[in-house]
C-alpha cells in the first residue's frame, strides 16, 4: 500500500454534493426539479434587523398590562364591507388540491379561533374551507380553476392573484399524481394528467384592463367586498403603484421566500426579491400616491414569528400572511414522521415534494389513508396557538418600543446588522445613523 | 318589459336592477338603451331573464352569466360572457379579444367575427362564431366546444386539453399539441344540433375537427420542443 501522504478530498463549492446530485437527476430524467416550499437559500432577512427598545429617549409600555392593540381593517378604500381582523396575521392562499380538504378545514378552524382570515387558492372554494372560515378571501387566479360567481358572492374579500413570490412571472406544471377525481372535477381536467397553470390571466393584459376587471368583479358583488391584488415581489414600487391605479383596496406583496405547492426549483431560488427588500419600495409607492394606510399592504414570504410580524409592520405593512409556517403549525414536516420521510429520501424539515401527494403528515396530499393522519380539530388548535403566540410576541416588542398599537411601530424603531439589510430596509446600520443611499450622505 | 336608458342611469343601478331579479325569482324582459360602449354591462346575472342591449358594449358584457339570455344588438369589447356558467349570450356584431374566456357552460353565439384568444381556457361553454376568429384561440381550453364558420388564425388550440374545436374555413396554423381529428357521427350530430340552435347557415359535413394530441398530458423529455 502506498504510504505517500495524500491531500484530503475536497468538495468543490461550485460543484457541491447538492449541485452534482441535481446534475445527475436532470441527466437521468430530462425534466427540471419540481418541488414545493419556498426559497431555501440564505437571503437578507428580517433576522438582519433588530428593534431598539425603549430606554431614556423612548418610554416603554408595561408588558402584558398596558394595552397594545392588534386589530386591522383591510379594504377601507372602496368596499362597503371591509374585512375586520383581530390580529395582523392572516393565512395566505393555499389551494385545495395542493392541500387536503381536512387541512383546509384545520386552517379555517385555527384562523377563525384566532380572529383572522384564510384564503383559498388555485382550485376553487371547498365547503370545508368556507364552512370553517369566519372570514374567507377568495383568490381569483389566472387558471380560474373552480371559478364561479356564487363563490365570489360567498367570499368576504376577493384576491386577484397577479404574481406569487415563489415564482413571479411563472405559471406552473403540477405533475399528474395529485389530480384525483375530486381535484380534476373542480379544475375541469382529466384525472391524472399534468396540470399546466397559466402565468397570466386569460382575459386581461395589463393594468388598464385590470381596472376594468376590478369594475366587473365589484359590479358582480355589489361593491361590498374588498378587492386585494397579490403581487410577486419583483418590482414592488411600480407594481404596487399600478395595482393601486387599477383600483386595489389592498395590495398583497409576496417575497421570494413565499411558498408554493409545486414549481421549478430554478424559479423558486432564482426569481424575485427577498421579502425584506420589497416592503420599503411598496410603502414608498403608497406614500407617493398619498394612500399609505388607505390602501392596506399585506406582506408575505418567510414570516415565522412575532418578531418578523413586528418588523414587517414597522417597515410600513398593515398585516402579514403566513403559508409555510401555517403548514408547519398544522404538523407538516414533523419529526414524528422521520422514518417515513427517510423512506422518501428526505428528512423532517426538508420535505418539499408536496406535488407527489405522499406527504407523511397527511396535509399536502389527496391520499385518503394519509389524509386520515391529520385531525382537523387538533391541527386547528395548534394553528390557533401559533397565531396567538405570534401576536403576543409582536405586542411584547411593540410595548417595549412604547407603542399602544402594533401599527404604531415605525422604521425609527429598527436598526440593521448588515449593510445589505440596512440598504434594503432603509434603516440605519447598528451603531450609526446611516444606511446606504440615505439622502444627505 | 322594462326599458332602462343607460344615458341617464348609472351602471350600478342598471346591474343592481337586473341582479335583483334572481333574488325575486324573476323572469322579466329588459331593454338597455344607449349602452355607449359601457364596461361590465349585465354582469353577474342569476335568473332566467332576457336582456336586450340596444347598441355596442365595452369589456366583460354578460360576464359570469347564469341562466339569463343577453342579446347585444351591436358589437362587444373584450371578454364578453367571460366565465359564463349557463344561459345564452348572443352578439349581433363582432367580439373583441377573449370572447367566452374560461366559460363553463351555456351558449355564446357571435354572429360576426371574434378577435384573438376566443375561448381561451374555456371550461365547458359552447361558442359559435359565424365569422372568423383570431390567433391563439382556445389556448389551454379544457372543456366545451368552439364552432367557427369562418377561418381561424395562428396557433389554434395551443396546449389544448379536452375541448373540441370545429372549423369550417381555413386554419392558419395549429398550436402546440393540437391536431386534426376524425369527424365521427357523434360530432356531426352535435354540430347539427348546435348550428340549428345558433341559427347558423352551415352544414355539419363542412367542418373539420381539432383536438388535443395529448402528448403534453404526461411530461416526456422527447416532447420538450413543444413546451
Amino acid at each position: 500500500m502506498d504510504k505517500t501522504p495524500r491531500t484530503e478530498p475536497r468538495q468543490s463549492w461550485t460543484f457541491s454534493r447538492e449541485v452534482t446530485s441535481e446534475i445527475r437527476r436532470a441527466a437521468a430524467t430530462g425534466i427540471y426539479d419540481i418541488r414545493g416550499g419556498g426559497a431555501k437559500r440564505r437571503v437578507p432577512h428580517f433576522d438582519d434587523l433588530l428593534f431598539l427598545g425603549a430606554s431614556m429617549s423612548r418610554y416603554p409600555l408595561e408588558g402584558y398590562r398596558e394595552a397594545c392593540g392588534t386589530s386591522v381593517t383591510l379594504g377601507t378604500r372602496f368596499a362597503k364591507k371591509p374585512v375586520e381582523l383581530k390580529i395582523p396575521v392572516t393565512i395566505a392562499g393555499m389551494s385545495f388540491g395542493a392541500l387536503s380538504g381536512d387541512a383546509k378545514e384545520a386552517l379555517g378552524r385555527g384562523a377563525t379561533a384566532a380572529g383572522t382570515s384564510t384564503t383559498t387558492g388555485d382550485g376553487g372554494m371547498t365547503e370545508e374551507e368556507r364552512g370553517h372560515s369566519a372570514t374567507l378571501v377568495y383568490q381569483y387566479l389566472p387558471s380560474r380553476y373552480g371559478m364561479n360567481p356564487d363563490d365570489l358572492r360567498r367570499a368576504d374579500a376577493i384576491e386577484i392573484v397577479v404574481g406569487q413570490g415563489a415564482k413571479p412571472g411563472g405559471g406552473g406544471m403540477l405533475l399528474g399524481q395529485k389530480i384525483t377525481e375530486r381535484v380534476a372535477g373542480m379544475r375541469d381536467l382529466p384525472v391524472g394528467i399534468d396540470q399546466r397553470s397559466a402565468c397570466r390571466h386569460p382575459d386581461w393584459t395589463g393594468p388598464d384592463d385590470l381596472e376594468i376587471k376590478i369594475l366587473e368583479l365589484r359590479e358582480i358583488t355589489g361593491w361590498e367586498k374588498p378587492i386585494y391584488v397579490k403581487l410577486g415581489g419583483a418590482r414592488p414600487y411600480y407594481d404596487t403603484a399600478l395595482a393601486v391605479k387599477a383600483g386595489a383596496d389592498v395590495v398583497v406583496l409576496d417575497g421570494m421566500q413565499g411558498g408554493t405547492a409545486a414549481t421549478q426549483d430554478v424559479f423558486i431560488e432564482h426569481v424575485g426579491q427577498p421579502t425584506l427588500a420589497c416592503i420599503r419600495p411598496a410603502v414608498q409607492a403608497l406614500q407617493d400616491l398619498g394612500l399609505h394606510r388607505e390602501v392596506q399592504l399585506v406582506v408575505s414570504g418567510g414570516i415565522r414569528s412575532g418578531a418578523d410580524v413586528a418588523k414587517a409592520l414597522a417597515l410600513g405593512a398593515d398585516a402579514v400572511a403566513i403559508g409555510t409556517a401555517a403548514l408547519i403549525a398544522l404538523g407538516d414536516n414533523d419529526p414524528k414522521w422521520e422514518e417515513e420521510y427517510r423512506a422518501l429520501g428526505t428528512t423532517a424539515g426538508a420535505y418539499d415534494d408536496w406535488h407527489e401527494g405522499r406527504d407523511p403528515a397527511g396535509i399536502t396530499t389527496q391520499d385518503p389513508e394519509l389524509m386520515q393522519r391529520l385531525d382537523p380539530v387538533a391541527a386547528g388548535r395548534r394553528l390557533r396557538n401559533y397565531l396567538a403566540v405570534m401576536t403576543l410576541e409582536c405586542q411584547t416588542i411593540a410595548r417595549a418600543c412604547g407603542k399602544s398599537h402594533v401599527h404604531n411601530l415605525e422604521p425609527e424603531d429598527l436598526c440593521a446588522l448588515t449593510m445589505e439589510a440596512a440598504a434594503m430596509a432603509r434603516v440605519p446600520l447598528a451603531g450609526t445613523d446611516w444606511y446606504p443611499g440615505k439622502p444627505g450622505f | 318589459m322594462l326599458t332602462i336608458d343607460m344615458a341617464t342611469t348609472a351602471l350600478r343601478e342598471v346591474n343592481a336592477t337586473l341582479q335583483a331579479q334572481a333574488r325575486e325569482g324573476g323572469q322579466g324582459r329588459f331593454v338597455l338603451d344607449n349602452p355607449r360602449g359601457a364596461h361590465a354591462v349585465a354582469v353577474g346575472l342569476d335568473a332566467p331573464i332576457e336582456v336586450i342591449v340596444k347598441g355596442s358594449t365595452g369589456y366583460y358584457c354578460a360576464g359570469m352569466n347564469k341562466h339569463a339570455t343577453v342579446r347585444v344588438e351591436g358589437s362587444v369589447g373584450p371578454g364578453v360572457a367571460e366565465n359564463m356558467m349557463s344561459g345564452e349570450v348572443e352578439v349581433a356584431g363582432d367580439a373583441s379579444q377573449y370572447a367566452g374566456a374560461t366559460g363553463r357552460g351555456g351558449l355564446l353565439n357571435i354572429r360576426g367575427n371574434a378577435s384573438s384568444r376566443c375561448g381561451i381556457s374555456m371550461k365547458g361553454i359552447d361558442i359559435v362564431v359565424h365569422g372568423n376568429i383570431g390567433h391563439m384561440s382556445a389556448f389551454m381550453a379544457q372543456k366545451g366546444n368552439l364552432v367557427v364558420l369562418g377561418d381561424a388564425g395562428d396557433a389554434l388550440g395551443d396546449s389544448l386539453y379536452e375541448a373540441r374545436l370545429f372549423v369550417r374555413g381555413a386554419v392558419r396554423s395549429l398550436g402546440a399539441d393540437c391536431e386534426e381529428k376524425e369527424m365521427r357521427a357523434e360530432h356531426l350530430s352535435f354540430l347539427k344540433e348546435i348550428l340549428a340552435r345558433a341559427g347558423a347557415d352551415a352544414a355539419p359535413e363542412e367542418f373539420r375537427r381539432y383536438g388535443s394530441a395529448r402528448k403534453l398530458y404526461h411530461f416526456n423529455v422527447d416532447n420538450a420542443d413543444a413546451y
